[in-house]
């Protein structure tokens, strides 16, 4: 029974996933109310993805995954937390001490969060590596940018949740960057605070809007930016568009079908992924300070700073950049830009290919340093904002805006690679 | 056409591929399942309502004779009846009237499954909590407070239930066992401890 | 070393040869008995204390015993003024494997039910006015400061006259706690050095760098008894901070060996669906 060719039609499927037929009475009564077969066929076994997907393709399906485990670990977190200044910092330790297994469910949480932005940043930085933002990825690109702007609301929220001290001085510096807008800014601040400082109106709004308003934007977005992918398609390592080359029967020919074979590679990530998160949550889920930082175990104290008031890390690069610049409003700006910029990678690459594997030497030579600066600039951010640190801090700030800014140029100025005509694929 | 992507190997072992999907799949299954566990448990009572639902003291001293006092004990209240010999004595004498006169299906620890439903004579200790549907019953331990016949004992006022002075419901009434005694003993013969015994705490 | 010696006349470089070596063996002999008897005479290094930056707690939260004279320890030490308000009493016993019993007679102040939270019975605005500060719930401390922080900080107590306590602390300078266990560990001076740094805006600005302690007074405890003292507090404050991380790794050891396996299938099922593609 060898299988020539997939139509995408139940019978033709691969080897060992024929549909059980004792199942056609309600199958066909469900199909009849809910478009099951039509959504199988046309998103999982009729989808083709390019065959060629290497380590960084599995990032995309981890964030789904991630984000469900926040979604569960929240909801139960929400079961015991108690928001409010007084009650709190004093719910959280009854979930790490008195709630059968909440030490896990508060962990999983936790660890997740930061998991989140590891998985999202390796995620975007394959499509830094081939191209995966340029046309007719555009809009796909602008709704992944404001997943991840919506996930660094909910992450900065989250953190006051436990108002521990990092927490509250963590949401005073953050909320005060509000207040270097010209003209509304001290007002705008006391607006969304709710108080004169940091204050228990602040902390209950903000969870309003971490359980229940941004949870449901992050959901929708997310489920735009999946509906942009299927509807153009993923890009690949070689950044060839394999619906160029269709075969006899109108599939590409570099593609496979997403179900069964990404689902059985992507179960292989998740499996990897799982064990590399276990083994954080159960041996060392504050990671020395990195995911669970150590003045957060200390009540909220607005009369006394922890010594270095430093926010989580996955915000930390932009935090560097924040702190290179002399002047609070112009720091405020340049770290604003340095996110919004992102936003612009569609039309600031004008590079005749996609992919990092064809274009040349200047633009791996840039995302090299755009990957060096955003780690060292991470780095930066946790410690002292003095000598040395502030000096760097300034260099990778200016290399990492260059990498933006200068891309039309380069992209254009330097020779490319001649693109191949089919996808490179070896046996695996 | 051998140009495409996706050709089955000739040698495709068809069981192979089941068994391996089943066996990892039944795995899968196993890991939801054990994973479930700390979800669900954290469901049940944590350390603080265990500590709340300690065992609760009280000074018996303080109750008159024919009195009732009332505490808590794990979010319910507990009735203590002081019954005096007359109020032992208005127990006998009405059997066929109730519906579980010997107990057989109501709550109790076994050293108050007995007539007068206690430890002793004197002190009666129950669940207030009607077995109908969860009100509170009201004392009327005199006798004729609600009829002739009336010996004395609780009456519920949600649906009309009542019970005699050893908690045994009557028939007539919309609950169907007599009001639940909880495991309780004597540290000293000042002290009642609801919610400890022989067995330990509750 | 072999000694050369020439059984016929020695010569005079084979002499020097031969008093050299005897010599730098005289010296070696001689220099260690005398350092034998330096440490014997201290019982420490000679500049004691200096490395107290680098001195780590090293504890072992499944050391049972080291843990339960923790407890011991704290309720006899520290509980008149530190609370460790998010544990409970049961709590303890249950996970240090103390019967109830002897959690009452032993620990429990009286009058204490077993399942109450262990709270000081300094009460806060008193202790505020007595020291500056009310001392604060140790409860975390272990995980907001670290255990080092902790050992580091019960060790370098030192006797300081300028203070209302009379005491100092290096950890912790001008911290509002007296040194409440000076009769364990016995009274110490800080000898402080003075060093020339340059300043910021150029010049020199003289420092009082810490260069070692001396012993004044003996405690009850010897210096190792003192220092097992303190590492069995550390730990029970490490236990405390989180009493459920031996649940956790152990837990966390099944879990990770069946995630292994759980991969190691799916991997297999990969490469079998994996074969159909070219």
């Amino acid at each position: 029974m060898a299988v020539k060719t997939a139509t995408g039609a139940p019978a033709a499927l691969p080897a060992g996933l024929a549909a059980p037929p004792a199942k056609q009475g309600f199958w066909a009564w469900l199909n009849k109310r809910l478009p099951v077969d039509e959504f199988i066929s046309s998103q999982l076994t009729g989808y083709y993805a390019p065959k060629n997907f290497n380590i960084w393709y599995f990032f995309g399906s981890l964030a789904l995954v991630v984000l469900a485990l926040q979604l569960l670990s929240g909801i139960y977190l929400t079961m015991f937390y108690k928001p409010g200044e007084l009650t709190s910092f004093d719910s959280v330790e009854y979930i790490m001490r008195e709630v059968n297994f909440g030490w896990l469910i508060r962990y999983l949480h936790s660890t997740g969060a930061s998991a989140f932005f590891v998985v999202v940043y390796l995620h975007m930085f394959r499509a830094l590596l081939y191209g995966s933002y340029r046309a007719p990825r555009e809009l796909l690109w602008l709704f992944g940018m404001l997943v991840y702007l919506a996930l660094m609301a909910e992450a900065f929220m989250g953190y006051v949740l436990p108002w521990g001290n990092m927490s509250f001085w963590g949401a005073q510096v953050i909320v005060n960057l509000f207040g270097t807008i010209p003209g509304i800014g001290p007002g705008l601040v006391e607006w969304i605070r709710g108080d004169y400082g940091i204050a228990d109106a602040t902390l209950n709004r903000f969870f309003a809007l971490h359980v229940a308003l941004l949870p449901l934007a992050l959901l929708l977005l997310v489920m735009l930016h999946l509906v942009a992918l299927r509807q153009t398609g993923s890009n690949n390592p070689d950044g060839i568009e394999i619906k160029d080359k269709l075969g006899a029967d109108g599939k590409p020919l570099d593609g496979i079908p997403f179900h069964p074979y990404y689902t059985v590679k992507d179960v292989v990530g998740i499996g990897v992924f799982a064990v590399l998160f276990a083994l954080i949550v159960f041996f060392v889920p504050t990671l020395g300070g990195l995911f669970l930082e150590a003045p957060n175990f200390e009540p909220a104290n607005p009369l006394s700073t922890p010594e270095h008031i430093a926010p989580v890390w996955y915000f930390t690069p932009y935090y560097a950049i924040l702190r290179a610049v002399p002047d609070q409003r112009m720091g405020a700006l340049l770290m604003l830009l340095s996110v919004v910029s992102f936003l612009f990678l569609p039309w600031l690459d004008h590079s005749p290919v996609k992919s990092m594997r064809y274009k040349g030497w200047m633009s791996r030579t840039w995302l090299a340093l755009f990957a060096i600066s955003f780690v060292a600039l991470g780095y930066l951010g946790l410690q002292p904002a003095e000598g040395l640190y502030v000096v760097l801090a300034r260099i990778f700030a200016v290399i990492y805006l260059a990498y933006f800014w200068l891309m039309p140029i380069y992209t254009k100025l330097e020779p490319v690679k001649p693109v191949p005509a089919r996808v490179i694929y070896h046996a695996h | 056409m051998a140009d495409h992507a996706v050709v089955a190997a000739d040698d495709v072992d068809l069981s192979r591929r089941k068994f391996l999907t089943r066996a990892t799949i039944a795995t899968g299954a196993v890991g939801v399942a054990f994973a479930a566990v700390p979800f669900i448990e954290s469901w049940n009572p944590s350390e603080r309502a265990r500590a709340q639902g300690a065992p609760t003291e009280l000074d018996l001293s303080k109750i008159e004779p024919g009195q009732m006092a009332t505490t808590v004990w794990r979010r319910s209240p507990i009735y203590v009846v002081r019954r005096t010999p007359d109020m032992v004595a208005r127990i006998a004498g009405h059997d066929p009237e109730l519906k579980d006169p010997t107990s057989r299906d109501s709550v109790q620890p076994a050293y108050a499954q007995n007539t007068l439903r206690s430890r002793t004579a004197e002190f009666l200790v129950l669940v207030g909590t009607c077995t109908h549907l969860g009100c509170l019953p009201k004392q009327r331990f005199e006798k004729g407070e609600l009829y002739p016949s009336w010996p004395g004992g609780f009456f519920c006022p949600c649906h009309g239930s009542r019970f005699d002075l050893a908690g045994r419901v009557f028939n007539g009434s919309p609950a169907s066992v007599n009001l639940r005694v909880p495991p309780y003993s004597y540290p000293n013969p000042r002290t009642l401890l609801v919610g400890a015994d022989e067995k330990g705490a509750a | 070393m072999r000694i050369e010696v020439d059984r016929g006349a020695a010569g005079p470089r084979t002499r020097s040869r031969i008093g050299l070596a005897l010599t730098l063996l005289a010296a070696a002999l001689a220099c260690g008995p005398v350092q034998a008897a330096e440490e014997a005479a201290s019982e420490e290094a000679p500049a004691l204390g200096a490395d107290w930056q680098s001195w780590r707690a090293r504890n072992d939260v499944t050391d049972m015993p080291s843990v339960q004279r923790g407890a011991r320890n704290f309720v006899s030490y520290c509980l008149g003024c530190h609370s460790l308000k998010y544990q409970r009493w049961s709590r303890v016993g249950a996970d240090l494997g103390i019967p109830e019993a002897l959690l009452q007679q032993d620990l429990l102040p009286p009058g204490d039910k077993v399942t109450e939270y262990i709270l000081t019975s300094m009460p806060a605005r008193d202790a505020e006015n007595w020291f500056g500060k009310a001392p604060p719930d140790l409860s975390l401390m272990a995980r907001a400061r670290g255990r080092d922080y902790l050992y580091q900080f019960l060790k370098t107590f030192y006797v300081d006259p300028t203070r209302q306590t009379g005491a100092n602390n290096l950890r912790l300078p001008a911290t509002a706690m007296p040194d409440v266990l000076s009769e364990l560990s016995g009274l110490k001076r800080a000898v402080f050095r003075d060093v020339m740094r340059r300043a910021e805006g150029g010049g020199f600005i003289h420092e009082q760098v810490f260069d070692r302690f001396e012993p004044l007074a003996p405690g009850r405890l010897s210096a190792a008894e003192y220092d097992g003292f303190v590492r069995d507090t550390v730990n029970f404050l490490d236990y405390v901070s989180e009493p459920t991380q031996t649940a956790r790794r152990a837990l966390g050891v099944w879990v990770v060996l069946f995630l292994l396996v759980f991969t190691w299938l799916a991997w297999l099922v990969k490469r079998e669906y994996w074969k159909d593609v070219h």
